[in-house]
């Protein structure tokens, strides 16, 4: 279909001389570390990320939130460095660091000033194979957690409904467990847990090095080899084969109820493909399919359930593509006052299921392409999202050209393609629908 | 007038940023005699426009709690020719983003739009600041949504802590309620009151612009004309300022949820004090500087109470104070306000070593030049500052005022400014150990 917007899109390359793939190198040290460098000379800052291919959904059944943990205690001591050390030289240095962990990685980062890089990798380097876990830490950052998950999790009643209907989605899949861990088992951690899961993972052929900024590859080649390069890759690391979701058969339903709710919504999630290297077809009809149901104010959702008549007061949409293995498609509905759980949820599968009969409206397939085409443009305001975007797909399982692909397979993207992966993956018995409510809200209509 | 600025070249010794850092701001004024900020930036074509209007969520009139606030979620709902669907519909189509943001000082507006589709851009979002249409159906749309928000906000802990601590520090004050409004007066509000609210709070007298992106200066003065040059000279008066009423003690709200949330502060003094960048540095030390700081390393570091906990400087128009904030489990919580009540007496009685002082401001100058990266942050950086009454030359001078404060000056601001008793603390939920 790209022709169809031939027209629009040499408009938007013309404007762009200096198009965002050009910013980008990518190579590989001899220990099999993956290096990418994004370049943007404005101002002279850089940020400095180390991605493992390795997150809560590679670890070991029984340790739930033991990435995330380790994630905490990499902030403690090394052979090298203090604990808090590392962090206490970001911040004299005027720099921030943090870290974050997911289901399939766990990555660190600092954003500096940019002639700091090299002391940002001296101490990178040093704790992705240096750390010496201390007895007396795991007590206290295992409190920690456990204080971060009441903040994120126990405090908030759509948290704990989101847990429970993703552990209800994925059948096998360790998707199905949170990342930050179940809390009875976060309470269990020990250092011994921590250790294990450092030692499969934390190696130069498990990271990817992504360093954005007012930077030379070059430069950063040679510092890379210097500081990442010399470490020893881990020859026992296994290919991440997963327990993969067997046939699901049957459609799940759930009810949760907590007196903190004060509006309730249904929320519904199937099992849904994910971008992978080489096919990323679906991944973008899936994309569009949402943004077409319940992408924004002229979306399909809003038009039905808000404007033309008014059950609910929010609706949406939702797929993220970028996942190692299956992931959802997302439907949810807030009901207007006075409208049930149920109708809403009626209305929202009347919704749907008219939407496949009517088929796509071309001009707003047209406007959400556009978006998509500026969206590039804008993209390049900040190179720190840039570095997340390659981050987080290579850690995902993608290589660099399917990241640079991925704009055009959008743009690709045909009625047709829409209509049938929304066809393939909006089935019942794939799904799980939750309903979010109070504690004394009646079920009845 | 053209200022050539340049980050930390007086502190290059210590912290060598290069001249590039330097961010060129023009100060223009338009043929219609609008003022305005701008750094041109061609490398991408899109603008970064913000537009500040003072007043904000404060300027409601009595009895119409959440006017102001509905009014600018209502802007991009509809307006000239097109009600809300084809707003939306013409927006997206030119790929233009305008977000409209309220708060307690002002209506913020962060648009950004392409180069090539600029004029059609600037023409719908002068449609929604200056003829918002305020149709029946997107009332009652919009009106259930904010409705909805308050709701969720009588049962959120987060929410609950804020509304009782701004009660009780700012009472009868539009800073002592949510500028959302309560479902009552939200459910009263009519047209005329939203109609009311919009000519008191979207007007050129209260207004501050800054520009960043593919413009010039001439471009962005016509532009601006355009945009800007019909809306109404004078708007309503702002809100009278408020002396914020701290009474000390721990006061909880009961509330069923397993981490009790807590907010504390006291009486503080903003940038236009002579003693402000003392003062910020207590603070940065204290709680501001997130891992690296007094109260991060005695709670969560030392004895793992929670997850974070922080302070902060609030320079608002109307009133300043500090402030922070902890989460800790319901029976872990008393022992974390006590530690935060001990640091705040021991930096009270003891101040802060010389390697805090340096560490301070190496930390408070090294981070001030990276938060200009970007065509979006410096607009928004600029627009604020002129908010806040700052010069251009703020921007140069900033860290040679941090650099020029001695450790006597942060701790005799310590023993002046930093009062125990008066560190007033809100906890919601179900804590083990305290009562009101």
């Amino acid at each position: 279909m790209k022709q169809l917007f031939a027209a629009l899109s040499a408009m938007i390359a013309l404007a762009l001389p200096a198009w965002a793939n050009d910013q980008i190198t990518h190579f590989t040290l001899d220990n099999g570390m993956d290096v990418l460098v994004i370049e943007d000379h404005r101002a002279p800052v850089v940020v400095h990320m180390v991605w493992y291919r390795a997150g809560s959904a590679d670890e070991t059944p029984g340790v739930s939130g033991v990435a995330h943990f380790l994630e905490h205690l990499l902030f403690k001591a090394t052979e090298n460095l203090e604990s808090g050390e590392l962090s206490a030289t970001v911040a004299r240095n005027g720099g921030r660091d943090n870290a974050f962990t997911s289901y399939d990685y766990t990555g660190y980062y600092q954003r500096v000033a940019a002639d700091r890089l090299e002391l940002m990798m001296r101490m990178e380097s040093d704790r992705m194979v240096n750390l010496r876990l201390d007895e007396n830490d795991i007590a206290t950052e295992r409190d920690v957690i456990i204080e971060e998950r009441n903040q994120r999790v126990e405090n908030n009643p759509s948290s704990l409904f989101r847990e429970q209907k993703n552990a209800a989605l994925y059948l096998n899949h360790r998707y199905g467990v949170p990342v930050i861990g179940w809390r009875h088992e976060m309470e269990g951690l020990t250092l011994d847990a921590a250790q294990a899961y450092y030692d499969e993972f934390y190696a130069p052929n498990n990271a990817i090095l992504v360093v954005a900024g007012d930077v030379m590859p070059d430069k950063v080649r040679d510092l890379a080899q210097a500081y990442y390069g010399v470490l020893e890759s881990n020859p026992a690391l296994e290919p991440r084969n997963r327990p993969s979701e067997p046939r699901q058969m049957a459609e799940r339903r759930m009810m949760y109820r907590d007196a903190r709710v004060a509006q309730p919504y249904v929320s519904r999630s199937y099992i849904a493909p994910e971008r992978d290297p080489g096919d990323q077809k679906k991944a973008a009809a899936l994309v569009m399919l949402a943004e077409l149901l319940g992408g924004g104010q002229t979306s399909w959702l809003t038009e039905k359930l808000q404007f033309e008549t008014q059950t609910a007061v929010y609706t949406g949409a939702f797929y993220d593509g970028l996942s190692l293995d299956d992931t959802s498609f997302t439907l949810f509905i807030v009901p207007a006052q006075g409208v049930t759980l149920q109708q809403a949820e009626d209305a929202m599968d009347k919704a749907v299921a008219d939407f496949l009969e009517a088929g796509v409206d071309a001009d707003q397939l047209a406007r959400i392409k556009f978006q998509l085409h500026a969206a590039q443009v804008y993209a390049r305001d900040n190179v720190e999202s840039l570095a997340n975007r390659y981050g987080e797909a290579l850690a995902s399982g993608l290589r660099v050209e399917d990241v640079q692909a991925w704009p055009d397979v959008l743009q690709s993207v045909t009625e047709e393609d829409i209509l049938t992966a929304a066809r393939e993956v909006l089935v019942r018995k794939h799904s799980v629908t939750g309903w979010l409510m109070s504690d004394t809200q009646e079920v009845s209509q | 007038m053209i200022l050539r600025l340049v980050f930390a070249l007086s502190i290059a010794l210590t912290f060598a940023v290069p001249a590039r850092a330097g961010v060129e701001v023009q100060e223009i004024t338009s043929p219609g005699g609008i003022d305005a900020w701008l750094v041109e930036e061609r490398s991408i074509p899109f603008v970064a426009l913000e537009l500040r209007f003072k007043g904000g969520g404060s300027l409601d009139a009595p009895g119409k709690r959440g006017a102001t606030a509905l009014m600018t979620h209502l802007l991009e709902e509809g307006a000239g020719d097109r009600d809300a669907r084809a707003f939306a519909r013409a927006a997206e189509g030119l790929a233009a983003s305008f977000k409209f943001r309220i708060s307690d000082d002002n209506i913020s507006v962060s648009a950004k739009f392409l180069t090539e589709n600029r004029d059609e851009a600037v023409a719908l979002l002068r449609d929604a600041l200056g003829n918002p249409r305020f149709d029946t159906d997107a009332i009652e749309r919009v009106r259930a949504q904010v409705l909805s928000g308050i709701r969720s906000d009588l049962k959120d802990p987060d929410a609950i802590a804020g509304r009782t601590f701004d009660a009780m520090v700012f009472g009868d004050h539009p800073y002592g309620s949510n500028h959302d409004g309560t479902e009552h007066s939200v459910a009263a509000l009519t047209r005329d009151d939203l109609a009311a609210a919009h000519r008191g709070a979207i007007a050129r007298d209260r207004l501050f612009i800054s520009a960043v992106g593919d413009i010039s200066a001439d471009e962005l003065g016509q532009m601006l004309d355009i945009l800007l040059g019909d809306l109404p000279e004078n708007g309503a008066p702002m809100a009278a300022s408020v002396t914020p009423s701290f009474s000390g003690g721990v006061h909880v709200t009961d509330f069923e949820t397993p981490q009790s949330v807590v907010l504390f502060g006291q009486p503080g003094i903003g940038l236009d004090h002579p003693d402000f960048f003392p003062a910020y540095i207590i603070d940065t030390v204290l709680g501001g500087s997130g891992q690296e700081s007094r109260l991060m390393r005695e709670v969560r570091e030392k004895r793992g109470l929670t997850y974070g906990v922080y302070t902060y400087t609030v320079d608002k128009d109307h009133a300043d104070y500090m402030a922070g904030s902890v989460a800790s489990a319901n029976d872990r919580v008393a022992e974390a306000i006590a530690v935060i009540q001990d640091e705040w007496q021991k930096m009270r009685d003891r101040g802060i070593t010389e390697q805090e002082l340096e560490d301070a401001k190496t930390y408070l100058t090294g981070a001030y030049p990276l938060r200009f990266d970007g065509n979006g942050p410096i607009a928004r950086i600029m627009a604020n500052m002129q908010a806040s009454d700052m010069q251009i030359d703020y921007i140069a001078n900033r860290n040679d005022r941090i650099n020029a404060v001695t450790l006597d000056e942060v701790n005799r601001v310590a023993r002046e400014l930093l009062d125990p008793k008066r560190l007033t603390f809100v906890v919601v939920g179900q804590p083990a150990g305290l009562s009101n």
